[in-house]
């Protein structure tokens, strides 16, 4: 680790002022960033932790929509059982550990594209709420480790409305236990959203032909025959851009299964 | 048995108090007064040449004491090759040196070429990022198969990437050609064993500590052998006499072979303690662990059975290519070699063995031994292409390797890869192992899973290991450069309880408890009241240390040795106290008495008088009571195993689930099954974690893809079944005295063949004719090998 100062904001106002100097970063439960630094592959010179900050905590529930502080751990999303999907979803992120220091925030915001969290907000037609305005989820996850977020904002709330049906199925890589493919589906009642994370370069995504099939039958037979692209797809050691593509089509199989 | 156990009895292990209460001293717990930090500069190229390293920038840093380089070390020895091969020419094998630090090239990611030595970590890491080095990247040598046929050579002054070439045994090459060629079928497989990465749970650690006033050096190290680590040091490296060196190695996390060996950063801190007249500590960070501790396995095999029409075996052939990495490690040369060519006869009455290795450097990481080093890649090699012969003959596999086991009555067996098992009974552990692992009802298990829609798979595997390593006198004609007996000091001390000094090594074993119970066994005494001593030079006799199952086997006989020789001398001052001959003092329960008479003496009065010898006949026996034994074995000794188990494959997926794992070894006589049984579970973990998870992967440039955790799959808990684990039908060894075998490597020996076999099984079983995949068989190869039949 390279020497950083670091404060503890007790606001959001007092969080935004921090992070509007140029080389502040947020902290969120450092789960990445931590590790990330002490292999030396940052440099901030200061870190603003954002547990401290009131404004992002606790989970609320009203109208059919859950929101979520930004600063909520995986462990309390967990155990709050509102909206089941999202809780079993929390549970199976990392250990104990991870569950117990990271965030809902940190995680959306740095949108790894083998993260949990980005496929059920995205599936889920979750809104990212910042310090400064509402982005849509179909806007917010713009790439591979890039959102649409401006340098300094902050996550401080995400608002899921509960579908009526919902499942995540994640099918694990085996080292780090992040999604090899995972796919998260939703039914509302102006349709199903399928959003699938850990397979593309170009991070998490909707599977428009599986959520046309589902919208007009929710069953897993309705997806016979129904593939996806290998093209852009992540090949990695742990698995080629094909299998990821079987794979997708496997766990969305699944994920209707278990959520019909 | 002694009151809290003597030999058999499963005592918990008294070090897990320590252990578990985290007041276990580990290298990196210890810190010295005036210590300083090592950390290494190492090359992001798998090859390449030095061509400058400027150190101005750097040492000018904060906290800056000293920077080493490869120049400072040209005059120093070589880390050497404990074993010299020589090829099928006659020819020895190629031993190019081995440097503390590289010197004129860089031969794999990780290879260290400079050091810096700081008042903190973080200084000296700061001041590493300031050493400006030019490297000139040359192409990386990487598999095997082209580096034998490329003019890029990884070792220049040799002009050759092939370290041997070595045939075993070569006089029995043509008849084991002319039984393949004349046999009524032959069964080949091509197969990988794949490399693996020790991942002891902690990182290797040195710390050195010069002492001006008398010219002594003590190096704390995470070590398996403290011994061997000071004779390489002073005999070869270095050259500090041995007499002013003192190594210790504490409580060691785990090693699983890769500790054994010596390594430049423990002649860099020790050259580097002298320098600065202050302690120098090096404690190496998880991807240092992964880049430089000494891999595992890495062969590529093609393996042929022969076979009559009744499913006799005739021959067995095997070329194997060895990947030793980018330098020759400590025992690199012998595991491939005697390790495992002279076991390529398995548990068979096979006539015919004949095994070529050649062994090649790549700019990968050194390879050596690791846990069953040598034994798990003939075991595998072996048992794979027995289960492809009996799908290939249509006959069962237990009954195929039932029909050529040698049998009870055959012992001494000479087998005809050149080793001479003393006992075992094969087809008994078979039979144990059918019970225990209920094989009758595989057929009703295997619908219950095909009801939930997945394939189920029974796997088999018939092992033997050589251990306890091993009979000094044999290995010196195989090329070893070192003895491999072990020692033991039992010192009683005045007031009656004992210290045992022992040169085996525990870091994981359980030593400190199952040795007492050999000598309270002996002497029928309270085994708390027996302390182990190991791991420090100074207080130890010159051991040989822990690896190839050899502790119990090799110092545990030298324990005993040493304990009948205080009996002995016990029994004589006894005999002086009661007033009668030697011959007549008999022990028992710790009471010396004389045969027939109700005088008797307590093992504690004896030892009070050893050392407050007041009326003591001096002239027929010395004061105290101490002895010492060094014992070489006559043979290796033979541990032997039937293993299976049940695995479900998820047709959907290529996942595999290993749901069932038996294990019935013979161990020969067992000191404290409890130990033992624990030894085998994390041997057939780390079985498990080769067969289905550990990858390890570098990409064409040298690079190792799978240099953390977020890659590299270690097995957890949730990754292997419940084992049912046996050791009851144990045939003694006739050679030692405690009739022992060793138990550390079988389980990791045993596994890996069946729980492949068990998928090609299940595989087989859904229609797939899949006949072999390579390990691990992650759901990605499991689920391309059924898209491809
Ligand atoms: C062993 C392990 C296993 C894991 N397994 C999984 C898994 O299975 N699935 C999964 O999805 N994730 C997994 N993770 C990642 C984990 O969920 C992290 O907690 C998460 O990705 C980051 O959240 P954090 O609060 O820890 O953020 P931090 O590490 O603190 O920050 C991450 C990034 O987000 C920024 N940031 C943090 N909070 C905010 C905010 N509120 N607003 C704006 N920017 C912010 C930071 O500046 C930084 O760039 C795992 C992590 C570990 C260590």
């Amino acid at each position: 680790m390279y020497a950083f100062d670091i404060e503890r904001p007790a606001t959001l106002a007092e969080a935004v002022a921090a992070l509007s100097n140029e080389d502040a970063q947020a902290l969120g439960g450092g789960q990445t960033l931590i590790p990330t630094l002490k292999q030396r592959l940052a440099s901030p010179e200061k870190l603003i932790s954002l547990t401290g900050v009131a404004e992002m905590k606790g989970i609320s529930s009203s109208g059919g929509v859950l929101t979520i502080g930004g600063g909520v751990t995986h462990g309390e999303v967990a155990s709050d059982g509102s909206y089941k999907a999202l809780s079993d979803l929390a549970s199976n992120i990392g250990d104990p550990a991870v569950r117990n220091r990271g965030t809902i925030g940190g995680s959306v915001a740095n949108n790894d594209p083998s993260a949990c969290y980005p496929a059920a907000a995205l599936a889920s037609g979750a809104t990212i709420v910042t310090n400064a305005r509402e982005i849509a989820a179909d806007d917010f996850f713009v790439g591979m480790f890039e959102t649409a977020l401006d340098e300094g904002e902050i996550v401080t709330a995400v608002k899921f409305p509960i579908p009526e049906k919902a499942n995540y199925q994640k099918f694990v890589q085996p080292a780090s236990r992040f999604a090899l493919v995972g796919v998260f589906v939703a039914k509302t009642a102006d349709g199903v959203r399928v959003a699938v994370t850990g397979a593309s370069n170009e991070g998490v995504h909707r599977w428009s032909a599986a959520e046309e099939a589902l919208s007009k039958d929710f069953s897993a037979k309705a997806l016979d025959g129904l593939s996806v692209s290998a093209d852009d797809l992540i090949a990695d050691l742990h698995g080629s851009a094909e299998y990821r593509a079987h794979l997708v089509a496997v766990m969305t199989k699944r994920a209707v299964e278990a959520a019909a | 048995m002694p009151k809290d156990g003597g030999i058999g009895a499963p005592t918990r292990r008294r070090e897990d108090v320590r252990f578990l209460t985290g007041t276990g001293q580990y290298c990196d717990d210890m810190n010295m007064f005036g210590q300083t930090a090592a950390v290494f500069a190492r090359s992001t190229v798998a090859n390449g040449v030095i061509k400058s390293i400027d150190t101005t920038a750097a040492a000018a840093m904060p906290g800056v004491l000293a920077i080493f380089t490869g120049e400072d070390f040209v005059d120093v020895g070589g880390n050497p090759a404990g074993w010299l091969i020589n090829s099928r020419d006659g020819e020895p094998m190629k031993e190019p040196k081995r440097p503390v630090l590289a010197h004129g090239k860089v031969r794999h990611v990780g290879d260290a070429y400079a050091a810096v030595i700081a008042e903190t970590v973080e200084q000296a890491k700061d001041a590493v990022e300031a050493i400006e080095v030019d490297i000139e990247e040359l192409p990386a040598i990487v598999n095997m198969k082209d580096a034998l046929s490329s003019t890029n050579y990884v070792h220049d002054e040799i002009g050759t990437n092939q370290c041997f070439d070595w045939g075993w045994i070569e006089d029995n090459r043509a008849a084991t050609d002319a039984a393949i060629k004349g046999a009524h079928h032959v069964t080949t497989l091509e197969l990988v064993n794949n490399r693996l990465v020790p991942n002891a749970m902690e990182p290797r650690c040195s710390m050195a500590q010069y002492n001006r006033a008398n010219d002594e050096y003590t190096l704390h190290t995470t070590s398996q052998n403290p011994h061997l680590t000071r004779l390489l040091i002073s005999a070869f490296v270095l050259g500090i006499p041995e007499n002013k060196l003192t190594v210790i190695a504490p409580d060691v996390g785990g090693g699983f072979g890769s500790k054994i060996y010596h390594y430049g950063e423990e002649a860099l801190v020790l050259a580097a303690a002298k320098k600065l007249g202050r302690p120098v500590k090096w404690t190496a960070d998880r991807t240092e662990a992964f880049l430089t501790d000494a891999h595992g396995r890495d062969h590529v095999t093609k393996i042929e059975l022969a076979l009559d029409e009744e499913g006799n075996f005739l021959a067995f052939r095997t070329e194997t290519l060895a990947n030793v990495g980018a330098y020759l490690s400590n025992f690199a040369t012998a595991t491939p070699t005697f390790l495992h060519g002279t076991l390529m006869a398995g548990n068979y009455t096979v006539p015919n063995v004949y095994v070529n290795v050649k062994a090649v450097f790549t700019n990968t990481a050194p390879v050596d031994a690791y846990r069953g080093a040598g034994r798990p890649e003939a075991t595998f090699s072996l048992e794979r292409v027995i289960d492809k012969a009996a799908r290939e003959i249509g006959m069962d596999p237990i009954a195929l390797r039932r029909k050529n086991f040698i049998k009870p009555d055959q012992y001494p067996f000479a087998s005809a890869a050149g080793l001479e098992y003393d006992s075992g009974n094969y087809d008994a552990l078979m039979d144990q192992m059918e019970k225990v692992a209920d094989v009758a009802g595989f057929e009703a298990r295997r619908k219950e899973s095909e009801k939930k829609g997945k394939l189920r798979g029974f796997g088999v595997n018939a092992y033997i290991e050589a251990c306890g390593i091993a009979p000094s006198n044999l290995v010196g004609v195989l090329g070893s450069r070192v003895g491999l007996y072990d020692a033991a000091t039992v010192r009683v001390n005045a007031t009656g309880n004992l210290s045992v000094m022992v040169g085996a090594h525990s870091h994981g074993q359980g030593h400190e408890t199952a040795f007492p119970q050999v000598v309270a066994e002996m002497l029928g005494i309270d085994p708390q009241s027996i302390d182990i001593v190991h791991g420090d030079t100074s207080k130890i006799p010159f051991g040989m240390g822990t690896y190839g199952s050899r502790s119990l086997a090799v110092c545990g006989s030298a324990v005993v040795r040493a304990t009948e020789k205080i009996i002995n001398k016990a029994k004589k001052i006894a005999a002086h106290m009661l007033e009668a001959s030697d011959g007549d003092i008999e022990l028992k329960d710790g009471v010396f008495s004389v045969a027939g008479t109700d005088k008797s003496v307590t093992f504690g009065e004896v030892a009070l008088k050893a050392y407050i010898p007041h009326e003591f006949p001096l002239e027929d026996i010395e004061p105290g009571l101490e002895e010492t034994a060094f014992y070489d074995p006559a043979n290796f000794t033979y541990p032997s195993g039937a293993y299976c188990c049940e695995v479900e494959v998820d047709p959907d997926t290529g996942k595999v689930t290993v749901e069932s794992m038996t294990a019935v070894d013979d161990f020969g006589n067992v000191i404290n099954p409890m130990i033992v049984t624990g030894q085998v579970h994390g041997g057939l973990g780390q079985g498990i974690g080769q067969a289905l998870l550990e990858n390890t992967t570098y990409d064409e440039n040298g690079q190792l893809l799978s240099a953390s955790y977020m890659d590299y799959v270690m097995p957890r808990a949730d990754d292997v079944p419940f084992y049912g684990v046996d050791h009851s039908k144990g045939t003694a060894c006739t050679h030692n005295p405690l009739g022992v075998k060793g138990c550390g490597e079988a389980g990791a020996i045993g596994s890996p063949p069946t729980v492949v076999n068990a998928v090609i099984d299940a595989l087989q079983s859904g229609g797939k004719n899949v006949t072999h995949i390579d390990m691990p068989m992650t759901p990605h190869r499991v689920w391309s090998a059924m898209q491809n039949v």
